[in-house]
């Protein structure tokens, strides 16, 4: 996805500020996201990677104002200049669906099954152009068509099970899409697809984005889909994010230990040095448990290079001058870090 | 909109004839359909036409054995059985629909509510709902007959409340677990209020299981009516009723069997085609089943 951010463009689309999200559950309140930052311009794919848990989809939601009951949001997050934390619901649904929309992680189940797959294409259209049915119908079709369902006038008033994951993505896509958003959420939207689809989705995705000069968070855990789909990355771990910067920068330089051991955790095929059996890597323990998170560095427990330090203070983001502009990590381990690397290469 | 989908896409079978088709397969849909449709018919034929009329007394030919005058014979004031069990159908319809009516009228209602509302919304409503079922329904129902009269209307009233907290849980439960189903959440991101989501979303997702429910409820319906008729509480005399029939057929049990077996055959039939039509209901309306069948 080419990012060709106009030259005059002062004032990011979004504009998150010491987002923080707070849970309470039955063991206590639990802070899932811990003051994350980033800007989005039109037209600009940024990536959201990390496991499970670590606070992506909450951000996502909180984005969307649809955090659970039991989850607070605190902290600054500008859409065009409008600030979303704190507003009421009546005006973040004027919001959804119209100027942020959002693609789930499971096609089966985001669309209502008693719904025709045309009418629910055309809800957002009523609800927010204020179409009548018949204009609403007319453009849920051309919609369809664009997101490549097959004979879509013939199969507007189909039910969802009718379709199969990939279509029904499709579908929830030209949902998402109906209204023209400036920004789109993708929360892992190919994980529930087979391989070959969910190139086909993700490409989809990525036309449509610079088609309409839209902004895309793409949530995965996959860091494939990163590296080929979006033109900044945050690394998330344990609700912070602890390394972020432009992709490339990101992938060339991977600084912080955490992302160095999601990338050795990929599944390989071939083996890394000649002679050894291909093994799968993992980053020892878990993820520690986010009511009770330890002081200092939160990948502390699970780090190679931990010394004294890394459990008393959180570390600060730190510029990395290898990567390029706007590549930070929050480590004050790194020299140790790339000292090692370079060992081992 | 589907006036407009006929008209763009001819070759398209019609969807009525394909549920018809299956609805036809379901045999215990079919079963209770015809049952059902006994019922109703029973009961609007009764408007028009009995063989003897169910008010008039005929001492003389009193507790006759079936025959070709009296199909199934005369009961102890010489009345003709046909005639009492088709008004008698028409008044457990009368029961079952305003009974299930009010209930489901005001339970769905409540469970939405409570299902969407959450909080103490949903807590007072459903411990609102635990209390009156605690009580058992007939004793509640003997209770309300006994203050407020008994009569067919008040005994209607009291079954349909008792209705109320059955359909109240049986939404908030199936409402509840469409609420977390992710469409809803793909409704909200698509931003829709809460109410409409209500509505639109939850509400006809759940309608299969009302539906059912309400068969069930009808069929319990006629059952209490049966019941607090027999206990002299519901419908009075001389207006028919089954379960004032079986009531005084129990005091010639010895004498006459057969005129406690009509009515009780009646209401089992009764009960049994709405059961069978509620449970090929629950299969036909579940579009997921649609492929299986």
């Amino acid at each position: 996805m080419p990012t060709d951010r106009p030259p005059t463009a002062p004032m990011p689309l979004l504009q998150v500020t010491q987002l923080r999200i707070r849970l309470h559950t039955h063991r206590g309140a639990a802070d899932a996201v811990r003051g994350i930052d980033f800007t989005l311009h039109r037209g600009e794919t940024l990536g959201l990677v990390g496991e499970s848990g670590c606070g992506k989809s909450l951000t996502a939601l909180a984005l969307m104002g649809l955090l659970p009951e039991a989850a607070q949001a605190s902290g600054s997050i500008l859409l065009d200049g409008q600030e979303l934390v704190g507003l009421d619901d009546a005006a973040l649904c004027r919001l959804r669906g119209n100027r942020i929309g959002m693609v789930f992680q499971e096609p089966m189940t985001a669309l209502n099954p008693v719904h025709r797959i045309g009418d629910q294409v055309a809800e957002p259209l009523r609800l927010h152009r204020g179409l009548g049915r018949t204009a609403a119908r007319r453009e849920a079709l051309a919609l369809l068509e664009r997101v490549g369902i097959a004979d879509a006038a013939r199969r507007l008033d189909d039910y969802p099970h009718q379709f199969s994951g990939g279509q029904r993505q499709r579908i929830t896509i030209a949902m998402a899409l109906a209204c023209g958003p400036d920004l789109l959420i993708a929360d892992e939207p190919t994980t529930a697809l087979d391989v070959t689809v969910q190139q086909q989705i993700l490409q989809l995705i990525g036309d449509l984005v610079a088609e309409r000069g839209m902004a895309l968070i793409l949530i995965s855990h996959d860091l494939g889909v990163i590296a080929q789909n979006a033109d900044r990355m945050l690394v998330m771990y344990g609700g912070s994010v602890v390394e972020s910067g432009p992709t490339e920068a990101v992938f060339s330089a991977m600084a912080h230990p955490y992302t160095r051991g999601l990338f050795a955790a990929r599944p390989q095929l071939v083996p890394r040095r000649a002679g050894e059996r291909p093994r799968l890597s993992t980053i020892a323990g878990t993820v520690p448990e986010l009511a009770h998170l330890p002081a200092g560095c939160p990948f502390a427990g699970r780090c190679g290079f931990t010394v004294a330090a890394c459990h008393s203070t959180t570390p600060p983001p730190v510029p990395l001058a290898a990567g390029g502009a706007g590549h930070l990590a929050r480590c004050i381990r790194l020299d140790a870090v790339a000292a090692a690397q370079e060992a081992s290469a | 909109m589907n006036q407009s989908a006929a008209t763009s896409t001819p070759p398209a079978p019609a969807p009525t004839a394909g549920w018809l088709r299956r609805a036809l397969r379901h045999r215990s849909f079919v079963a209770g359909a015809v049952l059902v449709l006994l019922l109703l018919a029973a009961a609007a034929l009764s408007l028009v036409w009995t063989p003897w009329s169910p008010y008039d007394m005929d001492l003389p030919a009193k507790l006759q054995p079936p025959s070709s005058q009296h199909w199934l014979g005369t009961d102890a004031f010489g009345r003709d059985v046909v005639s009492l069990l088709l008004v008698g159908a028409r008044n457990s319809l009368l029961v079952g629909v305003i009974a299930v009516g009010i209930g489901m009228g005001l339970g769905v209602a409540l469970g939405l509510l409570a299902a969407a509302r959450r909080g103490w919304v949903e807590e007072a409503i459903m411990r609102l709902a635990d209390f009156t079922f605690a009580f058992p329904a007939i004793l509640s129902a003997i209770m309300m007959t006994a203050v407020f009269g008994a009569g067919t209307i008040n005994s209607i009233i009291a079954i349909g409340i008792f209705n109320i907290p059955t359909f109240a849980r049986v939404t908030r439960a199936s409402a509840n677990a469409v609420g977390s189903r992710d469409f809803i959440l793909a409704a909200r991101a698509c931003g829709k209020g809460s109410v409409r989501i209500t509505l639109e979303h939850v509400l006809p997702n759940i309608a299969s299981v009302l539906i059912v429910q309400a068969t069930v409820q009808f069929a319990i319906a006629i059952l209490a009516e049966a019941a607090l008729s027999y206990l002299g509480l519901g419908t009075q005399p001389p207006q028919p009723s089954w379960g004032r029939m079986l009531s005084d057929a129990q005091t010639l049990m010895f004498q006459a069997p057969l005129l406690a077996v009509w009515p009780g055959v009646a209401i089992a039939l009764a009960v049994l085609g709405l059961n069978l039509l509620g449970d090929g209901l629950r299969d036909l309306l579940d579009p997921r089943l649609t492929r299986q069948r």
